[in-house]
């Protein structure tokens, strides 16, 4: 089986649905206070000039997320 | 009294609500115990006064950060009579997973639907009557930044105590629903669970596996009931729908507000581009977003400290112009004035260098503070310090810092001739705690504008043609310092993994004048009132340690007095005997016994000589010149006598053994010592070390050509001096402002220590390194 595809490895202008969070509950828990939750919608907005972090809108809210955080977001 | 709690998402306008609520009538405070700030105010509701409490903006009530400990806690145990909860109108889906949590402890509350212009440019369209129908809770649309719809909010508030209402439950998903009763009855089993908590609530929290409430547990008895009917809730939800209960919990709370704000919301097909868009794709732009925060970042600087203390643009007269620092300073020197009617030398010192100097140090600040603040509110108002540390943070987090740190890392000297204290200060951007911690701990590497006049006269003495070379080394050295130490602190001190970094990037906005100037008198409030008495009791032991023990005067006061009986015998006898009248003489001999005996100051010394110069012949005036010269002398000898035999001369003494590694000797280890008042104390130390008298900051020619004069220098020593000065403990009113925003003394104690560890190293590896070649 196939590794799940992760946010981190979205593209600029992709819009995906996340699947699962994975990491310390800590993390999750502050992911999914800003709304990324299984089943949110994420659009990528545009990776930061040194490609980390990531721009996305969840919610339609903008937020900035860490490549390594975005690491813990499988989508699809 | 009534109180009113405002709670909300930070950037929904909650703070400009909670200003129009109560105007200027405001208080800052802090919660005990921890660093988050409060403000209250009172507010008139239909006649009646009420106190206003503006809770820390959140996203959620976890127990995950203190912010949000605080607002829970609050709501809790404080049991305001109603609670606002402001809400973003123009983007209020995940607004409402707060709300969710503010039902779940089924308070009174009120919904504010702030910023509704925004969402009607956006086309969005929203039912406020349903949702309020849906939520049990009077809901109102407002306005904040113009001011619009204050007067529904403190309506709907009177209504909602008046009537007692209370907002209906939050319905959850049947597998939730399946596991709530049986840990309920638990719970409700427990009196003194009940007393303080609403049941529900706390099986939410249990459920949800919030520490806090987890912990709590402990503190009951009978509550293995409880843990075992959560152990077998958790394991069910698994089960059933392979989910943990936190996530449960969380989806459950998501769900029900996505499906409020379906029912209530009707929005465009078509996303309208809002102007955030396009200003996004040039603020974060690859090569654009750079020059825009070099720009950003340069003119901050400029504009906090020229404003404060570069541009002389405050009138003090005709065609007179000062700074705000400098009007500062003037007004303590004239207080001080008043104090030198007072003779007894002591009390004279103590209360112009003791009492007076340490309440100007503290003042001298405010304008930095001030305009560091202004700047700083403009900025985080408007939205752009997001995308600066959305542009910044990939390089700062290989350091354990994150984008937001350069604020303060700038601020404190990043740029030479900053300050640590509103720089220390302006770290109250950052959300993260560790990496808040951390940047107020490097941030005093920085090369502050005290530092400046050190690295000056050494470089003047020991470097006079590599003045840019030396200043670009020293630069550089601080960042590679504070960077480097960074690294150090983070891996073995304030350990733990890095705080997850998800920053919302708020809509752009014109910040208000209100609301900047508010929180800018706000802030600098804070900091007078807390930082005063700490710089003032430690300002007054630092000049007891270089003012006693007192030295016994006597060899100084008959050396003067056999120079004065020489002089007047001399010019008895000379040719000039006729012109000189009686009077030249016995005016230098009155002001030398009138300007306080044997505390008369090299200065007035000096004053002495070119009053007297001017009146006499050449040859008189060459003896005078000589006379006067010997006093001088007498007087900086007197003080180097009294500065080293003082418990900072002892201790600078005591240390040497050790200072002398790094090059430094008795007397560099006082103005070492002084340095910790403020560093710029550390050139005029140098001079009474050195015996050349008080050495002005601003005239340093003297105390420069005795240490090239002097052997024991070398440019060697002088480099361990500059590094050691950029590196050790920072000044006390760094060290207070450490202890405000950390909360505790442990900090600004590990500060002192630390840095002045790190010093020592790097000033003994430079000397000794150096010495081999």
């Amino acid at each position: 089986m196939n590794n799940p595809k992760k946010l981190s490895e979205a593209k600029e202008g992709e819009v995906v649905t996340v699947s699962k969070i994975t990491g310390s509950s800590a993390i999750k828990q502050r992911l999914m206070d800003m709304g990324i939750v299984r089943g949110s919608e994420i659009r990528i907005v545009r990776y930061a000039p040194l490609n980390d972090p990531m721009h996305i809108i969840v919610k339609g809210y903008s937020l900035a997320i860490r490549v390594s955080e975005a690491n813990m977001i499988e989508i699809k | 009294m009534k109180r009113i709690a405002v709670a909300g998402n930070p950037n929904s306008g909650k703070t400009c609500v909670f200003n129009n609520l109560t105007g200027s009538n405001q208080r800052v405070g802090n919660y005990a115990g921890v660093t988050v700030e409060y403000t209250e105010g009172y507010s008139q509701f239909g006649g009646e006064k009420v106190k206003v409490i503006d809770l820390p903006g959140t996203y959620s009530l976890t127990a995950y950060s203190q912010e949000e400990v605080v607002a829970r806690d609050f709501i809790i145990n404080e049991k305001p009579d109603v609670v606002i909860n402001v809400l973003d109108a123009s983007n209020f889906e995940r607004n409402l997973y707060l709300t969710t949590q503010l039902l779940e402890l089924n308070v009174p509350l009120v919904l504010v639907l702030n910023m509704y212009d925004i969402a009607e440019k956006k086309g969005i369209v929203i039912d406020t009557e349903l949702l309020g129908q849906i939520l049990g809770v009077k809901v109102v649309k407002s306005i904040a930044n113009k001011r619009e719809g204050m007067d529904d909010i403190k309506a709907a508030c009177l209504e909602t105590i008046m009537t007692d209402l209370k907002p209906k439950a939050l319905s959850y998903p049947h597998e939730i629903n399946k596991v709530i009763p049986s840990i309920l009855d638990a719970v409700k089993a427990v009196p003194e669970i009940t007393k303080k908590y609403n049941p529900l609530w706390f099986t939410i929290k249990l459920l949800e596996d919030d520490d806090i409430i987890v912990k709590s547990l402990k503190n009951y008895t009978n509550c293995k009931e409880i843990e075992e009917e959560v152990a077998r809730a958790k394991s069910y939800l698994l089960n059933h729908s392979d989910v943990d209960g936190n996530t449960a919990v969380v989806e459950a709370r998501y769900a029900f507000a996505a499906g409020a704000y379906r029912e209530v919301v009707k929005t465009p097909k078509e996303e309208i581009k809002m102007l955030t868009n396009i200003a996004d794709s040039i603020v974060c732009h690859k090569f654009f977003g750079w020059v825009i925060l070099a720009a950003v970042i340069y003119s901050m600087f400029q504009f906090v400290f020229e404003i404060s203390s570069e541009l002389q643009w405050i009138p003090v007269g005709v065609n007179k112009w000062t700074s705000p620092v400098g009007l500062f300073e003037m007004g303590f020197e004239y207080i001080a004035s008043f104090a030198n009617g007072i003779t007894t030398p002591w009390l004279n010192s103590l209360i112009v260098d003791g009492i007076i100097g340490g309440i100007g140090g503290v003042m001298g600040f405010i304008p930095l503070i001030f305009f560091m603040f202004l700047f700083l509110s403009i900025l985080e108002d408007s939205g752009y310090i997001a995308r600066m540390a959305f542009v910044l943070d990939r390089i700062l987090r290989s350091f354990g810092l994150q984008g937001k740190s350069i604020l303060a890392l700038i601020i404190s000297g990043g740029i030479p001739g900053g300050c640590a204290v509103p720089g220390i200060m302006a770290t109250r951007t950052l959300r993260e705690e560790k990496d808040r911690l951390i940047t107020i701990l490097v941030a005093p590497f920085m090369n502050c504008g005290a530092k400046m006049p050190v690295y000056g006269i050494l470089i003047a003495a020991f470097f006079p043609n590599k003045r840019g070379l030396m200043l670009t080394i020293l630069f550089l050295l601080s960042w590679v310092f504070a960077l480097t130490s960074a690294i150090i602190i983070r891996k073995f001190i304030v350990k733990g993994e890095q705080t997850p970094f998800v920053m919302e990037l708020p809509l752009y906005h014109m910040p208000t004048l209100r609301g900047v100037m508010m929180d800018t008198g706000n802030r600098t409030w804070m900091y007078i009132k807390k930082a005063a008495t700490v710089i003032l009791a430690i300002n007054i032991i630092l000049w007891a340690m270089m003012y006693y023990p007192r030295n016994d005067a006597s060899i100084f006061i008959n050396e003067r007095a056999n120079a004065t009986q020489n002089i007047i015998e001399k010019m008895n006898k000379s040719e000039y005997a006729s012109i000189i009248t009686k009077d030249n003489i016995s005016n230098v001999v009155e002001a030398y016994n009138n300007a306080r005996g044997d505390e008369l100051t090299p200065k007035q010394y000096k004053k002495l000589f070119e009053d007297m110069n001017s009146s006499l012949p050449s040859q008189a005036a060459m003896n005078f010149s000589e006379y006067i010269g010997k006093l001088t002398n007498l007087a900086n000898k007197q003080a180097q006598a009294q500065l080293s035999n003082s418990i900072a001369g002892r201790l600078g003494t005591a240390l040497a053994p050790v200072s002398k590694y790094a090059g430094f000797d008795w007397r560099d280890n006082i103005a070492l010592i002084g340095g910790f008042a403020a560093k710029e104390v550390i050139v005029s130390t140098l001079g009474t070390a050195y015996s050349m008298g008080t050495v002005d900051v601003e005239e340093t020619t003297s105390l420069r050509e005795q240490l090239q004069k002097d052997k024991s220098w070398s440019p060697l020593r002088a480099f361990a001096m500059m590094i050691f000065v950029m590196v050790y403990a920072p000044c006390f009113v760094t060290i207070a402002a450490i202890k405000k925003e950390t909360g505790s003394w442990k900090w600004a104690f590990f500060s002192m220590g630390y840095n002045t560890m790190v010093g020592l190293v790097l000033a003994i590896t430079i000397y000794q390194v150096g010495g081999l070649f």
